[in-house]
């Protein structure tokens, strides 16, 4: 069984809210990524989004726009990602890892080779921002060969039409992105959030990730009412790109996580009668 | 060319319903832009159907552009060169000075029809942000235009008569501080404020349905062009020559002779140092196929698939992608993709300058210098056909540089 699948089971029989920081693999530098990795795990993230590092971050804020450019100036490819995520594995057999990024540098390595070396290296699921569900028919059966899950992502523009069809490819978990704009650009807009999570439920079979405008614990909380997992992105990277230490890069992504999820699970009582069984 | 294998496909009829030329081409953009882009697909359609908003255009393009531009005969260039007669369509006398405004104004005619107030744009060597501008003044539009900082830099004439115009130019530092940063920026802005802004994309690149739409509106150059030449010369050319960064210029020239199989079609990219190294920008001729801004193309990136930094003496040739219809003309073999260098456009800039009293666009000058190679084989009665996509006053400072002077 695919770890997402098998760590979202486990969610919603503890009622828990997943918690799912991205770190762009290689930022500040490249002997921060696991270790970083491992402290999100145990400040409570129950699944990890790993973003590959690319030149054309077209649908990225500045925060991540920097962290790819310096991540990639440091040597960060997608073979030292997949070095990473294989490094964390060693250590960690369960929690989830997505890779985020954009098609071509996978393109340019083979889809066929990358799907392989990354169900090898332990990546569970991939997210790539411009490969939306009309493109994604190549990719599908190369990723479905390895068990790994594509990630789709859904927008508060994305129309019934569309939805539907991402619905239908989706495994894992879909991805709605909370706001109009590129990562971190914007915050979260509580008001809107839960009925616009009802309408993907009522119409996808898989578990709702929020992100795209989640910084503060407040938002974490607010977005965990509603949805199964709330990702956690620029907020922490920026964090991240402030310390010069790997330990430094530890401490932060601690002291950044900690109070999201403590906020997350004061609110997790009012948020279990809106899950369907 | 290849004449028998590629007859299944009917180029004119591409792209398919989802944007895509053969395997290029389609839509890979974030989920974020999609309903937009399905938004604008729909409204194009509509709009290219509607018989008042096409005599708009018409009437804009013929009053406001000044259209049809001639076909010139440069005759002391044919005479130097000592083969084909040489001819150029003169995209340049358009007002604002190249062929951008063509696309420019079909799409701010659109924007309008959609109730969208604010327009964005990338620019590379500044015309097509002029061209937005221009048309965003003229229809009473914000306009926001993005460039490069290094294309700010080279362009500042161009930046000046933005601002003139009323529009906001905002210099992008990322990246390599050109043409596809510019774009990447516009897009982020696109997508942050869908709802009220219009992105008017300037090139035949990007996701479906700018490659086919931006054709579409260029495609005038190619129609008057092939209308031309039967009635003054008796004939079609024997070749087309256009240059190539994006490609909006080339597609608008060589589409309306797709079908025509007797004419040739050269598309002339930059190869800045020379295509041996990495400083150029050619990437039809040097390239590979990969996904960038939006569609399946022939792009220029490392073996890791990052996007590489190109170069070329000319801003708006400085890209390392191209539009997705001539990478299938290409891969079909219905058009030709041929490099001219830095140095080889700057003589050819001159050398039209001197012998015709026509100072071409540094972009421009690369296909002149390639029309004058190709003429020089053929036969005082063949006709190669030179897209002059704009006129040279632009780059009087990057000229004047490169010789040591500063104006």
């Amino acid at each position: 069984m695919n770890r997402i699948d098998a760590r979202f089971g486990d969610l919603r029989r503890r009622g828990r809210c997943a918690l799912i920081p991205y770190v762009t693999a290689g930022y500040p530098g490249p002997d921060a990524t696991v270790p970083v990795m491992h402290a999100a795990v145990e400040a409570g993230a129950d699944l990890l989004e790993v973003g590959m590092p690319f030149s054309d971050v077209m649908a990225d804020g500045p925060v991540i726009q920097e962290a790819c450019a310096r991540a990639l100036e440091q040597g960060t490819g997608l073979q030292e990602v997949l070095a990473m995520v294989a490094e964390f594995r060693r250590s960690d057999a369960a929690t989830p890892v997505v890779l985020m990024g954009y098609a071509n540098p996978i393109e340019r390595r083979g889809v066929a080779r990358f799907c392989e070396e990354a169900a090898a290296a332990g990546v569970d699921g991939l997210l790539i921002v411009d490969v939306p569900a009309d493109e994604a028919a190549e990719m599908r059966a190369e990723l479905a060969r390895h068990d790994l899950h594509q990630i789709f992502l859904v927008a508060p523009t994305t129309t019934d039409a569309r939805l539907k069809r991402a619905a239908a490819l989706a495994g894992g978990f879909l991805y709605y992105v909370s706001i109009k704009g590129v990562t971190g650009a914007s915050t979260l807009d509580t008001a809107s959030l839960a009925p616009a999570v009802e309408r993907i439920r009522n119409a996808a079979g898989v578990p709702i990730a929020v992100g795209f405008g989640i910084r503060t614990p407040e938002h974490a909380a607010t977005a965990a009412e509603s949805a199964d997992a709330v990702v956690i992105g620029s907020a922490l990277v920026e964090r991240l790109g402030k310390t010069d230490s790997p330990a430094a890069a530890v401490d932060a992504a601690r002291e950044y996580l900690a109070p999201v999820r403590e906020a997350m699970d004061n609110n997790a009582s009012s948020k279990r009668d809106a899950v369907s069984a | 060319m290849a004449e028998t294998a590629e007859k299944t496909a009917i180029p004119t009829q591409l792209p398919d319903a989802g944007g895509h030329f053969g395997v290029f081409g389609g839509r890979f953009v974030s989920e974020t832009l999609m309903a937009a882009l399905e938004e604008l697909e729909a409204a194009w359609r509509k709009y290219l159907a509607d018989d008042a908003f096409v005599a708009r255009l018409d009437s804009d393009l013929a009053h406001f552009v000044g259209r049809p531009s001639p076909l010139y005969l440069a005759e002391n260039l044919t005479r130097k060169v000592g083969g084909a007669q040489i001819v150029l369509k003169r995209e340049d006398l358009n007002h604002t000075g190249a062929h951008k405004i063509n696309n420019t104004v079909g799409q701010a005619l659109l924007a309008q029809a959609m109730g969208k107030q604010r327009v964005i744009a990338e620019t590379g060597a500044g015309q097509h942000g002029v061209a937005t501008a221009t048309v965003a003044a003229r229809l009473g539009m914000k306009c926001v235009v993005y460039m490069g900082s290094e294309d700010v830099r080279r362009q500042s004439v161009n930046v000046f008569r933005m601002k003139l115009l009323g529009a906001e130019v905002i210099s992008v530092e990322a990246g390599s501080k050109t043409l596809k940063d510019a774009l990447n920026e516009a897009m982020r802005d696109w997508v942050t404020n869908v709802d009220d802004t219009f992105y008017v994309l300037g090139t035949v690149a990007g996701p479906h349905p700018y490659p086919a739409m931006v054709r579409d509106f260029n495609a005038v150059v190619g129609r008057e062009a092939r209308q031309q030449v039967q009635e003054e010369y008796g004939r079609l050319p024997n070749a087309l020559v256009a240059c190539v960064g994006g490609g909006s210029n080339a597609i608008g020239l060589f589409h309306p002779f797709i079908g025509d199989d007797e004419v040739a079609m050269y598309g002339v990219e930059a190869a800045g140092h020379g295509l041996s190294g990495h400083e150029h920008a050619a990437s039809l001729c040097a390239g590979r196929i990969g996904v960038l801004h939006g569609s399946r193309t022939y792009l220029l990136d490392d073996d890791a698939g990052q996007i590489i930094d190109t170069h070329s003496v000319s801003a708006g040739l400085d890209y390392p992608g191209v539009g997705p219809e001539h990478a299938w003309l290409k891969d079909s073999g219905r058009a030709a993709y041929v490099g001219i260098d830095d140095e080889e456009a700057l003589a050819a800039f001159h050398e039209l300058t001197r012998s015709e009293g026509i100072m071409p666009a540094l972009e421009s000058a690369h296909a002149v210098a390639y029309g004058m190679k190709l003429a020089a084989g053929r036969s005082k009665d063949e006709i190669v056909l030179v897209n002059l996509s704009g006129r040279g006053d632009k780059d009087i400072n990057t000229v004047a540089e490169l010789e040591g002077m500063t104006l």
